[in-house]
This record gives structure tokens, C-alpha cells and sequence, in this order.
């Protein structure tokens, strides 16, 4: 668990499973495109992403394709969550998520 | 071959065989996959259904039995307003890895943007936590509440 916490504590990692959660099963060269970050310093991430568990990655012919791995952080919020708790705090998420919304 | 949708790894404090029975053993899901109940003859091309009080959830056909090691599926929702989407598949991987077992779960050939592809995202991840879970504790995780509760 502390290397989930330890790949979770860094900006750069935390937009790379955004950009996963928003399209799954990428290449290296697709989550560079567009990021104002190294191939280098991607490919740092993704293995500490790796070692935690958090990415899968996966050989598809001659790509190597990477997937978000949620179960190590669901894992963490069973931890807290108690079961009479999570509608609540679904809805506090949500009422959060819709009044920070910000008109596009 | 398109590539697959959802891959979710997991690793597990037990041994291979007692993580396959708990793919196969109707009485085994229905502990971790929140009151589902699996049978089937377990031979390719048998069928195979999980079943919720009797009433059948996810149904289809074997594609692979390999005890301890692979076992795949295909993965038809029962439920009325996903009939109409096309029958996806599931392979579960397992390896021995030390003290430990890795269990992959790959999930391919979803209609993108069906209804079965959205609630697979938030599905695979509660059913192998309370699977680890029961595995390495021999308690489940309890069920989820619906978001209106």
C-alpha cells in the first residue's frame, strides 16, 4: 500500500491515470503526445505506476499498450469506507463535482 | 485482433488452485461477487451462467479451461436493456509469483460506449478486491449500496 500512496503523491503521475481513465490501453507515444513532459521522464512514471500496480501494460503485436489498474485504490477505500457510509459520500462527491463544475 | 478494453490486475495472497476454485465454485462467487452463484460443466464450449436468487445475471459459453492456470468465457449480460449488445469476452490469467498469485483479468470485445462497457469500469475492480479480500482474510468486502441510498 505505501507504493500506491508514494506513485499517487506525484502531479505528473496522477495526470498520466487521467489521461488513461479518459482512454484506455495506450502506447507510450500516444500518452506523450500533447504532455509537456520527456519520453523520459513518461517512461520513469509509468514504471513506478507499474511497480504499484496501478498500470497494466499489456504486448499487442509490436505495442505495448498501457491500462489503468483501479483495484489497488479501491482496495484503499474499503479501508475507510464503511458500507453504511458510501451512498453519502457518493452524493457528497457528486453535489462537489457538480458545484465546482465550471461552464465551458 | 482489436485490443482489449479493460485489463485489471491483482495480486493475492494464496495459492493457484484455491484462486481457481474461487472462479469456478458457484458457492465461492457467491461470497465475493456479491450473491452471484456461477455453474456450469466447466468443459469448452459448455455453457455456464451466474445466477442471483435464481435468476440469471451473465450467461455464455467456455472458450478455455486451463486449471490452474487460464480460464476465459464469453460474457453476455442477461439483463433486458443489454440483450441487444454483442457478447464480449473475459480471461482470467493466473501466475504463481513467490508467496504470491497474480491474477489478470482481461475483458475484450465491448460495444464501446454500451451500457456493459460503463458498468464493467466500476464492476471488475469491487468483485476482485472482495475477492482478494476473501482470499487473504476469509472475509468478503460487504455489497455496495446504491447511490440514491
Amino acid at each position: 500500500m505505501d507504493e500506491v500512496f508514494r506513485a499517487l503523491a506525484d502531479a505528473s503521475r496522477r495526470a498520466l491515470l487521467d489521461r488513461l481513465h479518459a482512454r484506455n490501453g495506450q502506447t507510450l507515444n500516444e500518452l506523450c503526445d500533447g504532455l509537456a513532459m520527456t519520453r523520459q521522464a513518461v517512461t520513469k512514471h509509468l514504471g513506478i505506476l507499474e511497480e504499484a500496480n496501478l498500470v497494466t501494460t499489456l504486448r499487442h503485436g509490436r505495442e505495448k499498450l498501457h491500462y489503468l489498474n483501479p483495484v489497488p485504490i479501491h482496495q484503499i477505500g474499503e479501508r475507510w469506507i464503511r458500507k453504511f457510509e458510501r451512498g453519502k459520500l457518493t452524493a457528497l462527491s457528486e453535489l462537489k463535482r457538480q458545484l465546482e463544475k465550471r461552464d465551458e | 485482433m482489436s485490443k482489449p478494453d479493460f485489463i485489471y490486475t491483482t495480486y493475492i495472497e494464496t495459492t493457484p488452485e484455491k484462486l481457481w476454485l474461487a472462479l469456478t465454485d458457484g458457492d465461492f462467487t457467491e461470497r465475493y461477487w456479491f450473491g452471484h452463484r456461477v455453474a456450469s460443466a466447466w468443459e469448452i464450449g459448455s455453457p455456464y451462467r451466474f445466477a442471483k436468487q435464481d435468476k440469471t445475471t451473465i450467461a455464455g459459453k467456455v472458450l478455455a479451461f486451463e486449471p490452474p492456470k487460464r480460464l476465459s468465457y464469453t460474457w453476455d449480460n442477461q439483463k433486458p436493456d443489454l440483450k441487444h449488445e454483442r457478447s464480449s469476452r473475459v480471461t482470467f490469467d493466473i501466475e504463481p509469483r513467490g508467496k504470491v498469485v497474480k491474477l489478470t483479468v482481461t475483458h475484450d470485445n465491448l460495444d464501446e460506449g454500451g451500457k456493459t462497457f460503463s458498468d464493467i469500469s466500476g464492476g471488475w475492480p469491487m468483485v476482485l478486491a472482495s475477492l482478494k479480500s476473501l482470499l487473504e482474510t476469509g472475509q468478503p468486502l460487504p455489497p455496495m449500496s446504491s447511490p440514491a441510498a
